[in-house]
């Protein structure tokens, strides 16, 4: 499933990120396969989103974030 | 002894991970900036001696990999390609967060420079519950390590001590030598990481916590709006006191040149050309300064990132990006530095069109014209409830600032073709209590950068106008020049006569037409000009200037500075591109003259079109 479609607070793990102007970006800052993601915020019009990447706080938008295909740790509790 | 030798260091690592605090605390105060020719871009140079050898640091903006993203990100690795290639890389890693910050010490270690290893924010991942074993960790890179704290200067001098011994670990590279892919990186790093730390407890951060409240849908926006009340009021009150006495200061060096230097016009030259144009320039040191020290407060304490993140969906819709708004809040002060501070956007698209829309933010030098013309508009004891009508068409003012930024974004969005979209990735940094040093340093810095960079057109620019306005042509002979008695009859006399016609429709005569050329040099001249015109002997006197303008009338015994022009004259004043110090600065930043000069175009455009719609509206 796309990282857009994981609820606040739960974890998933990244599968795979898709080709895009940014893909490479996304990687440098962390999103690699095998890597935890956490939605842990939304901005006040409900896009970006802050998600806890392993160790810190990215903030992407839902266009980024749509690119990012996870798997979620917990599935009942995914969605 | 043995020689003296010069080592040139590189500090590198990701943005927030320290590395400004380490470099001033391993250089204190002794760091030169250094501008990139014919650029706006500056390094950062600190140099300390120790034992036989001088060692050269050189500072780096924060990158997260070595391929660069943004400007400042492409200005960081190009120091690695540089003659001569710098001796050795101190790498700068939070260690709180050590995979993302270890992948660009991956991609460097592949470049061949030796490197050293210093870890920060132990505190932090010492709260998380990561244990750090950095024997071990030293071994299996092959490097050594640090474990450094700017703040109480645990580790610096150990740290210093073995930079100065020039004896830097071999040549080494970290990662798969046959797999340069991104992901191959990181796998090494997790290889790296599950030998050497471990994680024994996890807590949550009180970071998590203030986020809560700093992006509220109500909240956040409140304490963002209470913040930029705070800092506006902050940078009026209080500058106000030493804009003064600078103020008083070069009246009284005026004084004194025009007292001791030979009469003749070297003298005039120096009094009204170059100590003016130097004054002009100092006298808003004050407002850019505090301005920058809440701007460096913000952005130390990590809360900026947190107003980007908020404000990112509404300024998306309009063609700019969370990451305009430090830039758009700093043109409050001046549009000089603020065109600067752009560097950080990715997107060239978001980039251009924030550094096309700045200027329009009201800045310190429209304020001048504004309370002069406002006092004359509007009687200082008129009420509407308990505001004062003054303090709410000043208010408006700066309304009508953002809303015409805002709008032109708009347009730009649509006018200007770009394939790559637009992209908002960014760290949100854990809250930080202000590390005082930096924001103090990063003031000093960028207000001389300041100077620097606006100092040298605005002198050049109010000497030229020194002598437009001072001589003139002679009467008989067309082409020798004179000294003028009076502005007048000078060349902005004739140039502001000439251009009358043109600016008739939107009720501006000839005087005003001279005050809007010699604004050129920096809008607040206008108040100068004005004194000058009406011939008034104390320029600081805003009453008297008012007064005279006040009686001007024209022949049919009508007031010259009707509602209806003064309220005109402020949109145009608004509006308008009469900063040649900006315009340098746009060419340098977007390296062509192609911007400023439609910046330049739609900018007067915009101020003819809304002073004519005033104009006719109070007229």
């Amino acid at each position: 499933m796309k990282l857009t479609e994981l609820h606040i607070g739960k974890i998933g793990r990244i599968r795979f990120v898709s080709d895009s102007p940014f893909k490479e970006k996304l990687q440098e800052m962390g999103c690699i396969p095998g890597s935890l993601i956490k939605p842990i915020l939304k901005a006040p019009l409900g896009d970006p989103i802050a998600y806890e990447l392993e160790e810190y706080t990215l903030s992407m938008r839902k266009n980024e974030a749509e690119t990012i295909e996870i798997r979620p740790l917990d599935p009942l509790f995914a969605t | 002894m043995s020689d003296r030798k010069n080592i040139k260091i590189v500090l590198a690592g990701n943005p927030n991970c320290g590395k400004s605090s380490l470099f001033n605390s391993l250089t204190g105060l002794k760091q030169k900036i250094t501008n990139v020719p014919g650029t706006t871009i500056e390094n950062k140079v600190g140099k300390f001696t120790l034992g036989n050898n001088d060692i050269e640091l050189i500072d780096t903006p924060g990158t997260y990999s070595f391929n660069p993203k943004s400007l400042d990100e492409k200005e960081a690795v190009k120091v690695f390609f540089e003659d001569p290639l710098p001796d050795a890389i101190l790498y700068i890693a939070d260690a709180a967060n050590l995979k993302r910050n270890l992948f660009y010490f991956s991609q460097l270690s592949q470049h061949g420079i030796p490197m050293v290893l210093a870890l920060t924010m132990l505190d932090i991942a010492d709260f998380k519950g990561f244990e750090i074993d950095i024997d071990r960790l030293e071994k299996e890179l092959g490097i050594r390590v640090y474990k450094v704290n700017a703040r109480s200067g645990e580790g610096i001098a150990a740290l210093k001590n073995a930079l100065s011994q020039d004896q830097f670990a071999p040549h080494f590279a970290f990662g798969s030598e046959e797999d340069h892919t991104h992901e191959s990186h990181f796998v090494s790093i997790n290889k790296l990481l599950n030998k050497t730390t471990t994680l024994k407890s996890k807590r949550e951060l009180v970071s998590n916590k203030i986020d809560a409240w700093a992006t509220h849908p109500i909240l956040g926006y409140l304490m963002f709006l209470v913040v930029l009340l705070v800092i506006f009021q902050s940078v009026f009150s209080l500058a106000s006191y030493p804009m003064d006495w600078i103020e008083n200061g070069f009246s009284l060096l005026s004084e004194w040149l025009s007292a001791v230097l030979p009469d003749g016009w070297l003298k005039k030259l120096i009094i009204n050309g170059l100590v003016a144009g130097v004054a002009g320039v100092v006298v808003f040191v004050p407002q850019i300064a505090i301005l920058f020290f809440f701007m460096g407060l913000l952005e130390d304490t990590g809360y900026m990132a947190r107003v980007s993140f908020i404000m990112d969906k509404m300024l998306r819709g309009l063609g700019l990006s969370g990451k305009s708004v430090v830039p758009l809040l700093s043109g409050a002060a001046c549009a000089i530095p603020a065109i600067m501070s752009t560097r950080n956007i990715e997107n060239w698209k978001d980039r251009l069109i924030t550094i096309m829309v700045t200027p329009l933010m009201s800045c310190s030098a429209r304020l001048p014209v504004y309370t002069l013309l406002i006092s004359m508009a509007i009687p200082s004891d008129q009420y509407v409830g308990i505001v004062s009508v003054q303090a709410l068409l000043m208010l408006g003012m700066y309304v009508l600032g953002t809303a015409a930024a805002l709008a032109a974004a708009v347009v730009f969005k649509w006018i200007i073709r770009h394939d790559i979209p637009s992209y908002f990735i960014m760290e949100l940094p854990v809250y930080h209590v202000p590390r005082w040093n930096n924001i103090w340093l990063n003031m000093w810095q960028k207000s001389r950068s300041f100077v620097a960079e606006a100092g040298k057109v605005i002198l050049v620019v109010s000497v030229v106008l020194w002598f437009l306005a001072s001589y003139g042509p002679k009467a008989d002979e067309s082409f020798s020049i004179q000294e003028s008695e009076n502005v007048v009859e000078s060349y902005a006399g004739h140039f502001g006569k000439a251009i009358e016609p043109a600016i008739q429709p939107i009720g501006f005569n000839w005087k005003i037409g001279i005050s809007l050329i010699t604004s050129f040099a920096a809008r607040e001249v206008f108040v100068g000009t004005m004194s000058t015109i009406y011939s008034v002997g104390d320029e600081d006197n805003f009453d008297q200037i008012r007064d005279k303008m006040r009686k001007d009338t024209l022949t049919n015994g009508m007031p010259v500075y009707s509602i209806g022009v003064v309220l005109s004259l402020m949109v145009f004043y608004a509006f308008a591109m009469q900063c040649m110090g900006t315009l340098a600065v746009v060419y340098k930043e977007t390296k062509s003259w192609k911007w400023p000069a439609i910046q330049f175009v739609y900018m007067t455009a915009l101020a003819y079109l809304g002073s004519w719609i005033t104009f006719n509206l109070f007229g």
